[in-house]
């Protein structure tokens, strides 16, 4: 604990540092995976204490080796991660990613197979469609919520089962696209199947490009546009935001299609990438379970603070691990151990702000050394802190 | 008539668990925090309950008693997991719902972990056999007796049982006057003396007992004793809020939102016993849907008289008024 050493001059400035920048969130993001991470360890080493070590070391380093398939399957968790992370900006918790994810992934198998079009624009039409796909799975929650006023919650998670028995209906009745005997899709033509950027090793396509590019758009509209600003406001106060003049019905169904569209373009991403095997294409498996990737973006939408940058990062960081985990079965682990490593991520990332203030706090009370009443204020400052820095954070 | 008492026979145990986890879920909402984790919490409880059940199977003991031995295991470990949601969010004031999530996700991550590694499998698979082909004596009873008392689990009678003592508890007890008003309106419970956090700790570990038996009840009735990591629990966690808010958070609706929401799910897993149903030659994944879109009518139609307590959802914090 250096900063127990620094001049009275030198605690401001760590003061200021901590409480702006979005610097606590960083902090608070990087210590939720901590605790994930030693959690994840604890448990290997329960599983497996002669293994742990060196499978815990593939965990974190194993990607490395793969940083093509990380960006590869960092782009659909990337998608869900935009999805969640807008639509909390407003204050709605999109737990829906995944059906409007497998509702995209529908839509893009539909154009794929059943539509004649020009090889040169065919994938990019089956994008749009993915695109439509999770928009229309997204706004129904946005009209449940807007005018019924039905939690988007208990919204988005039935239709996450309604919308993954309806495509798993729909594929299952349609012989061009489902091969019974095998349980899944059949490939897609190659003119259907998402250009590769032609790395070496890696099925990396332009997806991933298209998915940055989306971020960094979301973020202007975020910062730089009169919708983004209402937004924000209404996800702070919504009674403040109507009284204001916003249209806050407008608002929620807006979001949450633009939001169901960011997970539609996920799962499009996801099925028209080319496969590891050459001449293939991914395959949906209509076996009546919920995408993992929806809720894996709820993972990516926390540690990156719901900022479309933050976003990114978060991204490859949580294929990052995935693809470790799948390395570390070389050592007779599971895979699911990162599944395990991620839930306990969110766990702590629901509330590692208030631990990071929380230590901040014990900190500067050890080192202030002042008496009961002072180090009440500086509770209350450091509240302030904190929600100022969720301004600043913002504004930055 | 064939029809319909098989029908009835196999929408009871399909809604006591949904019956006992809506009433789990209705205490901790009542108490003010949202549980969204009860489908972890069924998950949690449904695997401690099948591990107990896998390890004394050998035994010579009565099914029914292994049951009554798997269901306490499954309430304590359904209470014990419930900790993490009211330590995260009455002590830590987090975010209710994220909270949940993350516990959601957890369980059968874990399970299916543990289950690769140590039974080469996705679960758990027991071979108990837990059914009651007829209850001697009751079963005669014209029309009741084959209705309620033959080709059936324990488990909708303890079911019955919970539902009745629930019920008192909520309404007939100061800890259960209490319990709501901490879900109303904390602050004014506070100020006559009440705990708020003593109160929600309580509330959610009640949820967590009663989605804990729910969870391996869901296991017994539904699961013929199994439970495995990939299905889990098949979303009857978010079924049971989904009852509790059509139940419009009272023990008795809960009971009859239940039985409606089994009733559509056995319906939609017998269509080929079913001869006019059968013919129309839907797809069953159609009928799978059902419960969810039923789901989706009711709010539609309720959420404009909603009853949902005041303070849900928003953590107590003492200096705030």
């Amino acid at each position: 604990m250096s900063n127990n050493t620094v001049s009275s001059a030198r605690k401001f400035d760590f003061k200021r540092l901590t409480g702006s920048k979005g610097f606590s969130a960083f902090t608070a993001a990087l210590l939720a995976i901590f605790l994930g991470l030693i959690f994840g360890f604890i448990v290997m080493l329960i599983a497996s204490p002669e293994n742990s070590a060196a499978g815990f070391r593939m965990v974190l380093i194993g990607g490395l080796k793969r940083f093509g398939d990380v960006l590869y399957f960092a782009t659909p968790i990337l998608m869900t991660g935009l999805a969640v992370g807008f639509a909390f900006k407003m204050g709605l918790f999109n737990i829906g990613a995944s059906g409007q994810y497998t509702m995209g992934m529908f839509f893009a198998l539909y154009v794929g197979f059943m539509w004649d079009l020009p090889d040169s624009i065919h994938w990019l039409v089956c994008v749009l469609a993915g695109l439509v796909g999770g928009m229309l799975w997204g706004f129904i929650p946005g009209i449940f919520k807007a005018l019924l006023n039905v939690n988007e919650v208990i919204t988005s998670i039935m239709f996450n089962y309604i919308g993954m028995y309806l495509v798993d209906m729909l594929i299952q009745g349609n012989s061009v696209m489902y091969i019974p005997s095998k349980t899944r899709t059949a490939y897609l033509p190659d003119a259907v199947q998402l250009p590769s950027l032609g790395i070496k090793n890696s099925n990396l396509n332009i997806s991933f490009i298209i998915g940055i590019v989306i971020a960094i758009i979301l973020y202007v509209i975020l910062n730089k546009t009169t919708f983004g600003y209402e937004l924000k406001a209404t996800g702070y106060n919504k009674n403040a935001a109507i009284y204001a003049g916003m249209n806050g019905k407008r608002n929620i169904i807006l979001t949450m299609v633009i939001a169901g569209g960011m997970a539609g373009l996920g799962g499009a991403f996801a099925i028209l990438a080319p496969s590891t095997i050459a001449g293939s294409s991914m395959t949906y498996e209509p076996i009546n379970v919920i995408a993992p990737n929806g809720f894996n973006g709820i993972a990516v939408a926390l540690l990156g603070n719901s900022s479309p940058i933050g976003i990114i990062f978060s991204a490859i960081f949580i294929s990052h691990i995935q693809r470790g985990g799948t390395l570390a079965s070389l050592y007779g682990f599971k895979p699911e151990i990162i599944d395990v490593v991620i839930a306990v991520i969110i766990y702590f990332s629901a509330f590692a702000m208030l631990m990071n203030s929380t230590v901040i706090k014990v900190f500067k009370k050890r080192k202030k050394g002042r008496n009961q009443e002072n180090s009440s204020g500086i509770e209350s400052t450091a509240d302030l802190n904190k929600s100022k820095a969720a301004i600043e954070k913002e504004e930055a | 008539m064939d029809t319909i008492y098989y029908l009835i026979q196999n929408t009871l145990p399909v809604a006591i668990p949904l019956l006992l986890v809506a009433l789990g879920g209705m205490f901790s909402e009542r108490s003010g925090v949202i549980n969204i984790a009860l489908e972890g919490i069924m998950l949690f409880g449904a695997l401690f309950g099948c591990l107990s059940v896998y390890l004394i199977q050998g035994s010579s003991m009565d099914p029914q008693l292994i049951l009554l031995f798997g269901m306490l295991v499954s309430a304590v470990a359904g209470i014990i997991y419930s900790f993490l949601l009211s330590f995260a969010a009455v002590t830590m004031k987090a975010d209710q719902t994220i909270t949940g999530t993350a516990l959601n996700m957890l369980v059968p991550a874990a399970m299916l972990l543990f289950a690769k590694m140590y039974f080469n499998s996705d679960g758990i698979t027991t071979n108990v056999d837990f059914y009651i082909t007829e209850i001697p004596g009751l079963k005669d009873i014209p029309f009741l007796g084959r209705m309620f008392f033959q080709n059936t689990y324990i488990t909708v009678y303890i079911g019955l049982l919970l539902l009745v003592i629930s019920t008192i508890v909520f309404y007939k007890t100061k800890f259960g006057l209490r319990l709501r008003a901490c879900g109303e309106h904390p602050q004014a419970a506070d100020s006559v003396g009440i705990n708020v956090y003593v109160m929600r700790y309580a509330g959610v570990s009640i949820s967590g007992f009663l989605g804990g038996i729910g969870g391996f009840f869901y296991a017994v009735g539904v699961m013929d004793g199994n439970v495995n990591g990939h299905t889990g629990v098949a979303g009857f966690g978010f079924l049971a809020l989904a009852v509790m808010i059509f139940g419009q958070w009272k023990p008795i609706k809960i009971l009859f939102a239940a039985l409606f929401f089994a009733f559509l799910r056995t319906l939609a897993y017998s269509i080929a016993l079913i001869p006019f149903l059968h013919a129309l030659n839907i797809n069953q994944t159609f009928y799978k849907m059902l419960p969810y879109i039923a789901t989706m009518v009711v709010l539609a139609f309720t959420s404009k008289k909603s009853r949902a307590p005041k303070a849900e959802g928003i953590p107590y914090d003492k200096g705030q008024r």
